[in-house]
């Protein structure tokens, strides 16, 4: 008893700066206001020496820089561009040209991702080993040596346009990249597009009656089938309003390259093939824990129920396993887009391959990393944004 | 109508053709499309496998030869490692010399295997790896003990992938830790800070973090401060491992139950005590897989460096591949590399596998 | 409006009819092997309309797997299985019809986790019955105020307690309208508490007709119940007698030491 007092009368006798000290809401002002000088420290002192540093080197900061010509050309845009044109002009060109490569990476990686993941569930001993050994060597190879591996095979092991590989009529492997057969501009394959437009909101509007028929009747509809031909359909009436055009060109060999057809260039169709391969592994493991995940007696209750197999993946097992697959599967889409600045390796031109060369003309280091680092993070953000709004809205409700 | 006992005959089930032939119908040709599928695989396969063997193996050159007896051959130009397989993995490092790096990746490679054994675990293996370190370090920069000095830029190949990722890890895994502490921290300043770094981190490619590395930091840094190249690689890369280690701790610490915390409350310990003794050892084990799966990630990213121009693994055979001659040999020089790449991180996501499944059982057996 | 929730007559309209006075479950020589495990021994057992069996026995002992065999969920790979005189065997449409006129209830509930209660009871009678959504929701709704949560309709079973859970799994294989309901353990995964409340809408049910098979070690419910006992051991139907003499006379060895046992606590 004597000891428990005499602590506590000591503690009383503490300053009061002691007893600031010992309160937990003080402390953890104290230490936030410790950490808060800490951050503007450095800054400051990182900023103090930057202004230093590029007043010595001469460098303007800002992006006014963005307005003045840039003076290289670029191998490959989505819209007109030349060296004269500005830097902001060609920062927009990069980054149409990372969009365009995420954008069909990501969907040719789903589907085959889709695909090997199922490949690794199947009875079959020899698909479901071919699978895993897929995913094994693509997910423990670096993503920049698959990509400098498959840039190799289309540069050098790719036969010169003269000995085009020439596996489809129209269609050309050589070392100046894939030449595809493309259908000649025309009013029609506009019209044609209209059309599938009205085709798909005619989908809908058919699914819509279908579930209300379905609500008073009982009868189903096979709303996809008749969705898919509707969709086809309608473009096909939209191709034959206007004008039908049959016109296709096909890709030709004129002296040491090709004339005509649609090009898709070594560097990216490297970016294109190894970016898929690789985030098509991760997939495939995500598509296969994703559908492992639904209980083997959620399968069983609905067969118990009369439900055939089709309608038990239908409406049991994929709704369930889809809420476990997609917010991973967005991170790989993040992934992939991010993964896309690799690019800068084989010479594809993207956002930061621009940003480098731009970065590397003018010493805007600053701004350049800005651009990149403001581009993936809006998108990084837009991305988590949309999976908080899944999450509260579609994840299952649970106490 | 009772007791059946006497009369149940027990005989085999129904038995289809037992061996080789039932464990071919049972997972080769169960269904009719599988039947289709197996026989589509064995035909890619003798179209194939062969073709691979003769590339390979059977008409590949295996002795030393210049590239142009290659060109003539239609297999594999082995030759090319022959002539080129210590610079890739050496680098530039003094030809001489090369012993020491290999002694520095067998020294490394064997704590690596010891630390796998979590028997090791404890005090022992921190002395051994702290040890372990330095002694790598003096063999590859020398400068003592009659070593003569090798400057960093001339170390390469191998040694250097290895040193990236183990340094790299060192420092990053207690900052890491460090930065999930403070995200889930009550203190709003805290961890508006922590939580801003991560996700700046997470939300941008490595390569923008490299090049801020080695573009930005001479331009942060006062002018008399000068670091080189290696260094402010290693620094981009340690800042951002740390970022997605956060992330992976920050999973453990949420697995532990509030009750833990409670307890450790009860018991009077201060935060840190609380952190150090309770609370971090169960959310790190728990984290094991999903760090190693970090860990295997961030070693292949180490490969990004050739990008800012350090010659590691990939890096050194670029550049043996830009040599007049030899520019062909892409293949076997990548397949060399990749096979490097896939063995060290193929066991370490094999060993991730194996201690998630004794974990799963160690917690099972402790409910 | 009132919507016919009993089981539907045994000459209904889909498959063949039995003809009155057949057994509804006929089973003859039943033998099932797991690998090289033999899980049913030769089981014999015919079920009449409207009986109600329990099934007991050491947890390995088969019964599971039996009434599993009965609408299919289990294949067996010897002897005749009979149910409203549809056979089962490797045949979809078969099974299809039979799983039509069977309900099953789980010992682990198995209710879609992201359905609503509503959808539960109604994604069947909708896709496999093609019932108009209105009927099949009125008849749900009936459901659940037989079973006595109607005010749970629109939650998620996430939001259920255990006993809620099992009791809206009745629910769901009863709209199906089954001419026989099949449980398996369906109160062994829940809290003592809440496991009245599930007997409770099962002894209702059987007071109603309905024939049932139930694998359950509670014996008071068997007690109250049952027409017939099953023991089972080792694959084998090694006893079956009224809830009666089975409890006061069981005649095997191996039956009073399961009882001892059950009953010791």
């Amino acid at each position: 008893m004597a000891v428990v007092s005499e602590s506590e009368t000591s503690r009383q006798r503490r300053s009061p700066l002691a007893a600031l000290w010992n309160d937990p809401r003080y402390r953890a002002v104290i230490y936030q206001l410790l950490v808060i000088a800490g951050v503007v420290f450095v800054v400051g002192y990182l900023v103090s020496n930057t202004m230093a540093n590029l007043e010595q080197r001469q460098i303007a900061t800002g992006f006014g820089f963005l307005d003045r010509e840039a003076g290289f050309a670029i191998s490959e845009s989505m819209f007109s561009y030349d060296a004269t044109d500005t830097y902001g002009r060609a920062f927009l060109v990069g980054l149409t040209n990372t969009f365009r490569v995420a954008i069909i990476g990501v969907v040719l990686a789903t589907i085959l991702g889709v695909i090997i993941g199922i490949g690794r569930l199947s009875t079959n001993w020899l698909v479901a080993k071919l699978a895993s050994a897929y995913v094994e060597v693509t997910r423990n190879v670096p993503l920049l040596l698959q990509l400098l591996v498959w840039y190799g095979v289309i540069t050098y092991a790719l036969p010169h346009p003269r000995d085009a590989d020439n596996p489809l009529p129209g269609v050309f492997f050589s070392n100046r990249g894939i030449k595809l057969p493309a259908p000649v501009a025309d009013i029609g394959w506009l019209t044609a597009s209209v059309g599938v437009l009205v085709g798909i909101v005619g989908a809908i509007a058919l699914a819509r009656w279908a579930k209300r028929r379905q609500d008073a009747t009982g009868q189903p509809f096979p709303t996809f089938r008749a969705g898919l031909a509707a969709i086809v359909g309608a473009g096909i009436v939209g191709w034959a309003v206007g004008g039908a055009p049959t016109a296709i060109s096909v890709p030709e060999l004129a002296g040491f390259n090709f004339r005509g057809g649609m090009t898709l260039t070594p560097e990216f169709a490297a970016v294109l093939l190894g970016l898929t391969i690789y985030t098509a592994g991760f997939i495939a493991e995500i598509v296969r824990s994703g559908i492992l995940a639904v209980s083997h007696g959620q399968t069983e209750a609905a067969h118990a129920l009369g439900l055939r197999r089709n309608q038990v993946l239908r409406l049991v097992v994929l709704p369930q396993a889809l809420r476990i697959i997609i917010p991973p599967m967005t991170t790989q889409y993040l992934n992939l887009t991010k993964n896309s600045s690799l690019a800068v390796a084989v010479g594809y031109p993207d956002l930061v391959s621009i940003g480098n060369t731009t970065l590397n003309q003018t010493g805007q280091a600053i701004e350049a990393i800005s651009i990149f680092m403001a581009v993936y993070l809006s998108l990084s953000l837009g991305i988590s944004l949309f999976m908080n709004w899944y999450n509260s809205h579609i994840a299952l409700v649970e106490r | 109508m009772t007791d059946r006992i006497e009369t149940g005959q027990v005989t085999g089930p129904p038995r289809a053709p037992t061996g080789a032939i039932r464990w071919l119908r049972e997972n080769l040709f169960n269904t009719w499309y599988n039947s289709l599928l197996t026989l589509v695989i064995v035909w890619a396969g003798f179209n194939i496998v062969p073709a691979m063997v003769d590339w390979l193996v059977l008409e590949a050159v295996w002795h030393a030869a210049p590239p142009e007896a290659c060109r003539e051959a239609a297999g594999a130009c082995w030759a090319f490692l022959h002539e080129k397989g210590r610079f890739i993995l050496f680098g530039l490092y003094p030809y001489d010399e090369q012993w020491r790096p290999t002694l520095a990746v067998a020294l490394a490679l064997g704590l690596i295997a010891v630390s796998g054994d979590r028997r090791s675990w404890g005090r022992w293996l921190a002395i051994a790896w702290a040890l372990g370190i330095v002694a790598i370090a003096l063999l590859i920069r020398g400068g003592a003990l009659g070593l003569s000095y090798v400057p960093n830029n001339q170390w390469g190949g191998l040694p250097l992938t290895l040193g990236l990722s183990i340094v790299g890890l060192v420092f990053a895994f207690p900052a890491g830790i460090l930065l999930a502490l403070g995200r889930r921290s009550d203190m709003p300043a805290v961890k508006a800070v922590c939580v801003a770094y991560i996700e700046l981190i997470r939300g941008v490619p490595l390569i923008t973090v490299l090049f801020m590395a080695s573009l930005l930091i001479p331009l942060f840094l006062p002018q008399e401060l000068s670091i080189d190249k290696l260094l402010r690689a290693q620094i981009g890369l340690i800042m951002f491992a740390a970022a997605y280690l956060a992330e992976v701790v920050r999973g453990g610490l949420q697995a532990i139950p509030r009750g833990q915390y409670e307890a450790a409350d009860a018991l009077g310990l201060t935060y840190w005590q609380k952190m150090r003794l309770i609370i971090l050892p169960q959310a790190l084990t728990i984290a094991i897989p999903p760090l190693v799966n970090t860990f295997i990630g961030f070693i292949k990213d180490t490969s990004l460096v050739v990008i800012i121009g350090l010659f590691d693994l990939l890096g050194a055979t670029k550049s043996a591949l830009s040599e007049a001659g030899w520019r062909p040999m892409y293949k076997e020089g990548y397949l060399f590399i990749a096979l490097i790449y896939f063995v060290i991180c193929y066991s370490l996501s094999k060993y991730s596998q194996a201690l998630e499944s004794r974990l799963e059982t160690g917690r099972r057996a402790r409910r | 409006m009132t919507v016919d929730t009993r089981p539907r007559p045994a000459a209904g309209s889909d498959g063949p009819a039995t003809a009155p006075g057949d057994p509804i479950i006929q089973i003859q020589g039943l033998n099932k092997w797991y690998g090289d495990f033999h899980v049913l021994k030769d089981v014999d057992l015919s079920v009449d309309q409207g009986e109600k069996i329990v099934v007991c026995g050491p947890s390995g002992s088969g019964k599971s797997t039996l009434i599993r065999c009965v609408n299919a969920l289990e294949e067996h790979q010897k002897g005749k299985l009979l149910v409203e005189g549809i056979e089962v065997k490797n045949d979809l449409k078969n099974i299809d019809a039979i799983r039509r006129e069977v309900g099953m209830v789980f010992q682990q509930f198995n209710l879609f986790p992201h359905l609503t209660v509503m959808d539960n009871l109604c994604l069947a009678p909708v896709w496999v019955r093609r019932t108009p959504r209105r009927e099949a929701e009125a008849t749900a709704m009936q459901l659940l105020e037989r079973v006595k949560i109607p005010e749970q309709a629109d939650k998620y079973p996430g939001q259920l307690s255990g006993g809620q859970q099992q009791r809206v799994a009745i629910a769901r294989a009863l709209c199906m309208r089954p001419k026989i309901m099949l449980f398996d353990e369906p109160t062994s995964a829940l809290d003592p508490e809440m496991i009245k409340e599930v007997l409770d809408v099962m002894i209702e049910l059987a007071e109603e007709g309905m024939t049932m098979v139930v694998v359950t070690h509670e014996m008071g419910f068997a007690e109250k119940v049952a027409n017939r006992v099953i023991f089972m051991d080792q694959g084998e139907i090694v006893e079956q007698a009224p809830p009666s003499e089975f409890f006061s006379n069981p005649r095997s060895e191996r039956t009073r030491q399961f009882l001892g046992q059950i009953l010791s606590h």
